[in-house]
Parts: C-alpha cells; sequence; structure tokens
C-alpha cells in the first residue's frame, strides 16, 4: 500500500495544490511519495520533501521534462506506476492532461476530480456539473485519481524532510513541442487558493468596467474570477472562468457580481464558505445559494462597498 | 486529410439532473437530450478545417443507444459528410470509448481525431487523453485555437496560469475548450440535406475489446444543501453582517 503523487509545479514552485493531494493520498493509509519530473527543478523536489506527510520524492531532472509534456511524462509515471496501489495528481489542467493518458497505458480506469476518500478503493466525485455526488468503487489494482483540491486540506511543512532520489527520465516522445506559453500576468492571490474571490459576470456590460473590480478585489486582497459570458466578453482572461468546467473554487468569501448563478457556475463555487451575490435581478437563481445578497445596479452598490470598505 | 470526430449524446447542459430517491441512479429519463456541447465545438472545427480546404472529410461517431443517430443526424447537418454509429445499451466508461474509438481509427485511418474536452454528464475529461495514449500520439488539449501547418497541428490550450501553445505531429488528437469556436446554427435545408448521409451502424461485439465497466457506482447522493440567506438592504448592513455574524472579513 502506497501511493505516488505527481507534483504539478512550473518548475520553480510546488503548486499549492499539490499539497492538497499529498493530504488526499495520506487518507489512504499507506505511504506517501512525490515525483517531481521537470528541469532545474531541484528547488521543487525540496518543497515536495519538506511537506508533511511524504516518505520519499523521486527526482526526475531532464531536458525532455521541462515543458511537462504528457506524451513525454506519461511514460515515465508508467514506469514507476508497478510499485504502487494509487498514483494521483491534483485536478489542475497539467493534472488532466496527464493522467489519463497515464491510466490509459497501464489500461485502467482513472477516477476523475475525487472529493473524498471512503475506503482503498472507493472515492465520492461530482457528476452532472455537482447536482449529484456518485461513489465509485474501483476494480482496478492500480488506482489512477485527480484529486479536487478544495475538497483536501494543504500539508504543512516539517523540520524533518524525506529523501529525495533520482530517476531517470523515459525521454523526449517527438510527438510534441511547446512553442510557447502566455501567462497572465497577476498581482494577486492565486484564484483556486484565494481566501478572498470577487467574481465578475455579463452584468459588468463592457470591459472598461473592471477598474471597478479591481478596486473592489484591492479593499479585500482577493482574487478575480469570472463567469464563462465575462470570459466569453473578452472582460478577463480564459482562466479566470470559474465554474464546471473552469476552476473549482471555495474561499472563505465569494462574492458574485452581475453573475445569474446558471448552475455551470454554481458548480465551481457552491462550497464557498461565505457567499455574497450582487445582483439587480431580484429573481436572479445566485441568491438561492447567496447568504447575504444585494438586490441593486453594480454601478451603485460596488462604489458604496468600496467606499465603505477604505473608511 | 481525414477528421474523425466523437460525438456523446448527453443530458442536455438546461437540465438539472437529480439522484432518484432510491440513490441507484439520476432522474434522466424524460429529460431533453442532446449532442455534449463541447462535441459541437468539435464538429464546428472540424468542418471549418474542411471549408479551409485542409480537411477533404469529417465523419462522426457516437457510442451508445440507438438514439445516438439523432446525435449524429445533428452533427451531419451542420455539415460532416458522413457518421458511424456504435450502438449498444451498455454504460461505456471513458477507457471502453477510447478502446472502442482506437479500434475506428485504425479503421478510418484519420490525420485527426477530434473530442469534446469534458462529457457534461459523467465530466470526466479523460477520453482524449486516453485515445492519444491508446494510439501513441500526440494530445492537444482544451484547445482554443488550431492550426494546421506542413504535417502538424499547431494547438494553443487553455491552462490554470494563461495558454500554451504546442506544436504536435501528425496525426494527433485534439480535444476542444469553449473558446475555440462558436458552433453555427443548423437551417432547415441543411437538416433535409443530412438524411440523406449515411450513418453507418457498428456494435461492440465488432471489435475484440474488452468493455466491461472497471468503475462501478455504489450510490448516487445529492450533495448537501446550502441553508437559504437573506437579502440586505444596503452595503453597511452587508458589511456587518460579514464583519460580525459569519466573521470573514
Ligand atoms: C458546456 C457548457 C459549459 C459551461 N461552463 C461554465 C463554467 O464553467 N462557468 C460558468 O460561469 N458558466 C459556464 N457555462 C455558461 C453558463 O451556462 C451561463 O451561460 C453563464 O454562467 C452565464 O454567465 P453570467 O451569469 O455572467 O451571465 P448572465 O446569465 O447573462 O447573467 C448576467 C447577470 O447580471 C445581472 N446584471 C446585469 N446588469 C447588472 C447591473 N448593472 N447590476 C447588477 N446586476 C446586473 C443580470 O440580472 C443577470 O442576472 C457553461 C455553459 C455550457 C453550455
Ligand atoms: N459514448 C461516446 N460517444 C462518442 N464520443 C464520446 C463518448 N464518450 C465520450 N466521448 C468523447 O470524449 C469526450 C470526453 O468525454 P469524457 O472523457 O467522458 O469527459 C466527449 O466530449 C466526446 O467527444
Amino acid at each position: 500500500m502506497s501511493a505516488l503523487v505527481i507534483a504539478d509545479h512550473d518548475n520553480e514552485h510546488l503548486n499549492a495544490a499539490t499539497r492538497c493531494t499529498i493530504t488526499a493520498a495520506g487518507e489512504l493509509g499507506g505511504g506517501v511519495e512525490v515525483l517531481v519530473a521537470g528541469h532545474n527543478c531541484a528547488a521543487v523536489a525540496d518543497a515536495a520533501a519538506r511537506c508533511e506527510g511524504v516518505s520519499r520524492v523521486l527526482l526526475c531532472d531532464d531536458e525532455s521534462c521541462r515543458a511537462q509534456l504528457a506524451e513525454n511524462i506519461a511514460p515515465l509515471v508508467v514506469q514507476l506506476a508497478e510499485r504502487y496501489t494509487h498514483v494521483l495528481a491534483a485536478a489542475t489542467t497539467s493534472g488532466k492532461d496527464l493522467m489519463p493518458r497515464v491510466a490509459a497505458l497501464l489500461g485502467v480506469a482513472q477516477i476523475s476530480d475525487i472529493i473524498a476518500i471512503v475506503s482503498q478503493d472507493t472515492f465520492i466525485r461530482p457528476i452532472y456539473a455537482g447536482n449529484v455526488l456518485a461513489t465509485v468503487q474501483s476494480a482496478d489494482s492500480t488506482r489512477v485519481i485527480t484529486v479536487r483540491r478544495t475538497a483536501f486540506q494543504s500539508a504543512g511543512d516539517t523540520d524533518n524532510p524525506a529523501p529525495v532520489e533520482t530517476v531517470t527520465a523515459a525521454g523526449d516522445s517527438g510527438l510534441a513541442r511547446l512553442l510557447e506559453e502566455n501567462q497572465t500576468p497577476s498581482e494577486r492571490p492565486e484564484l483556486t487558493g484565494a481566501d478572498v474571490v470577487i467574481a465578475v459576470g455579463r452584468g459588468l456590460g463592457n470591459k472598461e468596467h473592471l477598474d471597478l473590480i479591481e478596486k473592489l478585489a484591492d479593499s479585500l486582497g482577493a482574487a478575480i474570477g469570472a463567469s464563462r459570458a465575462a470570459v466569453d466578453a473578452g472582460f478577463v482572461p480564459n482562466d479566470y472562468q470559474v465554474g464546471q468546467t473552469g476552476k473549482i473554487v471555495a474561499p472563505r468569501l465569494y462574492i458574485a457580481v452581475g453573475i445569474s448563478g446558471a448552475i455551470q457556475h454554481l458548480a465551481g463555487m457552491k462550497d464557498s464558505q461565505v457567499i455574497v451575490a450582487i445582483n439587480k435581478d431580484a429573481e436572479a437563481p445566485i441568491f438561492q445559494v447567496a447568504d447575504y445578497g444585494i438586490v441593486g445596479d453594480l454601478f451603485t452598490v460596488v462604489p458604496q462597498l468600496i467606499a465603505a470598505l477604505n473608511r | 486529410m481525414k477528421i474523425l470526430v466523437a460525438v456523446k449524446r448527453v443530458v442536455d447542459y438546461n437540465v438539472r439532473v437529480r439522484p432518484m430517491a432510491d440513490e441507484t441512479g439520476v432522474e434522466i429519463s424524460n429529460a431533453k437530450m442532446s449532442m455534449n456541447p463541447f462535441d459541437e465545438i468539435a464538429v464546428e472545427e472540424a468542418i471549418r478545417l474542411k471549408e479551409a480546404g485542409i480537411a477533404d472529410e469529417v465523419v462522426l461517431v457516437s457510442l451508445g443507444v440507438s438514439q445516438c443517430q439523432e446525435t449524429l443526424r445533428t452533427g451531419l447537418a451542420m455539415g460532416a459528410d458522413r457518421a458511424l454509429h456504435v450502438e449498444t445499451d451498455v454504460e461505456l466508461q471513458p477507457l471502453a470509448v477510447a478502446g472502442l474509438l482506437k479500434a475506428i481509427v485504425d479503421r478510418e485511418n484519420p490525420a485527426l481525431v477530434v473530442l469534446g474536452k469534458q462529457a457534461i454528464d459523467d465530466d470526466a475529461n479523460q477520453t482524449g487523453q486516453m485515445l492519444a495514449a491508446l494510439l501513441g500520439w500526440g494530445q492537444g488539449t482544451f484547445a482554443c485555437a488550431v492550426k494546421i501547418e506542413s504535417g502538424a497541428a499547431v494547438v494553443t490550450r487553455e491552462i490554470d496560469g494563461g495558454t500554451r501553445t504546442v506544436s504536435l505531429k501528425l496525426p494527433a488528437v485534439i480535444t476542444t475548450d469553449l473558446r475555440l469556436n462558436e458552433p453555427r446554427y443548423v437551417k432547415l435545408p441543411d437538416i433535409m440535406k443530412a438524411k440523406k448521409k449515411s450513418i453507418e451502424k457498428l456494435a461492440p461485439e465488432d471489435f475484440d475489446l474488452d468493455i466491461t465497466p472497471r468503475l462501478q457506482t455504489l450510490k448516487v447522493s445529492e450533495p448537501p444543501k446550502r441553508k437559504a440567506g437573506i437579502i440586505v438592504d444596503d452595503v453597511n448592513e452587508l458589511l456587518d453582517k460579514l464583519r460580525n455574524e459569519a466573521k470573514v472579513i
């Protein structure tokens, strides 16, 4: 019984979502090891080694792993997998890209986006945009799993780092090449880990009004999220989308501004601790999940809110 | 080049699905069914590549119950050339779908397979990646832009921090994200024309594959409901509640 967690990282920092995955792996009851595959990524391996509950880190530092292409990483994970009963990764875009490829090469099912562990072979995961929770049991000997970050605590640090061992890369598959990466620049907290999220919808009307939302986010030290409609309209970049097919968030405070509350949106935020909705339509479905609602025009309410917060 | 597009018949995205009282399954017997929205985007992309003179044939494939034919007709009306239907009443999980799709790829030899990134019923987000693995092909998942250039697919992918662009050797697998394109509306004459297009019927038994589900659903249940909240009168009352009642700021 032991689990391998595939680290999500950018060759410099360990993604906090991996810490939550380590916690989930620990709940399985056996040892937890972490694979860090990348290039010049020793700092990530060190961070993983310091995570509570990790007994060993496998470091694969190789040029062919720099861009962490699934085509290159999956064969490596498959080589290592026979030693483990569970292989887990965070349900980030890289985890979602990689893990089904690993599962298929192993000839096993993948259990996507789990929110709870019932036993070593039984897991709970949302389906139908989170309107239904399915309890599923795996018949495979290796369980390949992606983990929903917001459902598990983040693993803390220990003073006793686990040993780091190196493993050899599988090499370049020659199937794919990274041409370019565009990171959305942001000074704000990362959306899926933020304490406070201000989410903006189509109600904003146009991109020029985003200033208002920025100011509100500044007053609260918040991350900015969005509905699909706001992303499609070009108000914010694509990676701000919260929902069934975007990011899943569960902050302490979620403020939805000009968002109607479609099921696809609710799927991404309804586990937030406190939800506030600002919408001019009293019938908007977002009010059915909001702890506190203000029925009103956002262009009146939001400036008042900023003024009151900055007082 | 030939493009194969996988389309799944799913409960329409507007339907709010609920578990049955005995928690053995979901109540969908009378629900409106549609093509998975991501698959509509996949069909649209393939047709655009054909209209641009890059592809010469767009072949659809759907796996599942007999009514999948309706879903295929929709894709044919959008402009696909022909369709394959692997008919079965058995529940197909992503690995089985990927296995069957691989068998079809071996028969059809497309240069590109386009799938949705996620079926909105099982929310698995697996099949395209699994198919790419089984074929030993590259995968351009969560695509928001696709270009075909000198034997390669240049795919811009939506990722957590922004976007990244990869070049994939052809043949390759692509899965679509929402912003790849806006699918066209089908017009009545297209629906009429689509009736003449061929849908070839196949059965899982035609392929030598084990498609037994690996995951057994023990039960389905309703997620915990949120308590009804309150409407506050103004910003001051809101901040008071957030500070003193919810204690979140
Ligand atoms: C396959 C698929 C996947 C999807 N995935 C997602 C997803 O992951 N995330 C997501 O969010 N959506 C998703 N959607 C889209 C979803 O169905 C809704 O269309 C979308 O969430 C609506 O966004 P909205 O609430 O901003 O816009 P609308 O529904 O148009 O709502 C705008 C709201 O703003 C209010 N408003 C307007 N002006 C003002 C004002 N001045 N002051 C105050 N309020 C105002 C209106 O009353 C209205 O309630 C998906 C859809 C599909 C088909
Ligand atoms: N039964 C099916 N028939 C055709 N295509 C399917 C089927 N199941 C899954 N797919 C394809 O795989 C994609 C991802 O599905 P999933 O992995 O189940 O989320 C879908 O968007 C479809 O393109």
